[in-house]
């Protein structure tokens, strides 16, 4: 598959997936049941991404290095209800400092 | 939630958040874009992946797997897709609230991403959400891929993006963007489920799809009962 293809192709599935949701009859989703899935798919969602970007290397086997550490600054700055932006270049700066110290 | 006209105080509160969050995301576009061009896209499919995608763990997830080799190219679409689902979702949700029809639908659904609907969430009015929502989608849209330029254009000339925690931007960020869901004893409990099972299947399936395994976990909330409120 070309990357032009590929890009497009993501990018095409990525816009239906938005205006599905707002096409879908709201009837659809008055389950309860429905509406406690679709409202915790995010969190199951963000909080895989968060795991597999910071706790796996090559392979995909665990690794503990630098993205750990960033993620648990960006946590205790979270906790200090830090903005945003804050959280983001704390956890950068982290691994940025850890890697120049040599450590990975 | 009432439609009457907008509080001059509430719409400069509304406008306020809805830029500094724009400004808030649309830095990291940098992150993405340098990333994007160490995985071995040009500049432009980096540029054609902020403005058509327009979903930035969708993009971080599409980069980072193909920055595996082009032969991961269907795992990268597929774990761009299965992660853009959660757009989906906000739209459901959105779409009662802001009422449009026709190109300012198609409009509104490109929007559709995290920040603009916390921000329209976020809001008491639905004159408030509506504001919220078009001025958060609208300037994330802009400095987003603004800086995503900007990172494709530095990428080369500031080496390997890790040396400067970029990689880790994006982490702390998702971070940012789990911990206001994490209020519920419940949410907790589908997050490290999540993590758990992501970080488990890992070693033995193709990149991206383990977090699309893991979003199963989302099914333990159709399960668990909701406890009465107290």
């Amino acid at each position: 598959m070309s990357p032009w293809s590929a890009v497009l192709v993501g990018s095409a599935v990525a816009f239906a997936l938005k205006l599905a949701g707002h096409l879908v009859p709201r009837a659809l989703l008055e389950g309860a049941r429905t509406r406690r899935v679709t409202a915790a798919l995010p969190v199951a969602l963000l909080a895989a991404l968060v795991a597999t970007q910071a706790v796996t290397g090559a392979g995909g086997s665990p690794v503990l290095d630098a993205r750990a550490a960033a993620v648990a600054v960006a946590a205790v700055a979270l906790l200090l209800r830090a903005p945003f932006l804050l959280v983001v270049v704390a956890g950068a700066a982290t691994a940025a400092g850890l890697r120049a110290l040599g450590w990975q | 939630m009432s439609a009457g006209a907008l509080d001059r105080s509430v719409r400069s509160v509304v406008l306020r958040q809805g830029l500094s969050v724009g400004v808030a995301t649309g830095a990291y576009g940098v992150s993405f874009g340098a990333l994007a061009v160490a995985a071995g896209l040009d500049v432009w499919q980096a540029m054609a992946l902020s403005a058509l995608m327009f979903t930035g763990g969708s993009q971080f997830a599409f980069v980072g797997i193909v920055a595996g080799g082009m032969s991961a190219a269907p795992a990268a679409i597929a774990a761009s897709s299965m992660l853009g689902i959660r757009n989906g979702l906000y739209a459901l949700e959105l779409t009662q609230l802001l009422g449009v029809r026709g190109l300012r639908r198609l409009a509104a659904a490109h929007l559709t991403i995290d920040e603009s609907t916390a921000v329209a969430m976020g809001q008491r009015d639905v004159r408030a959400a509506r504001l919220g929502f078009w001025v958060t989608g609208a300037s994330v849209y802009l400095l987003w891929n603004a800086m995503t330029l900007v990172g494709t254009l530095l990428g080369n000339a500031i080496g390997d993006p890790r040396t400067w925690g970029l990689d880790a931007a994006a982490c702390a960020a998702f971070t940012a963007l789990l911990w206001p869901r994490l209020r519920s004893r419940e949410a907790v409990g589908i997050a490290a489920a999540a993590a758990v099972v992501a970080v488990a299947v890992s070693p033995t399936l193709p990149p991206g799809i383990p977090v699309v395994v893991a979003a199963l976990t989302a099914l333990l909330a159709g399960r668990a009962p909701r406890r009465p409120p107290t």
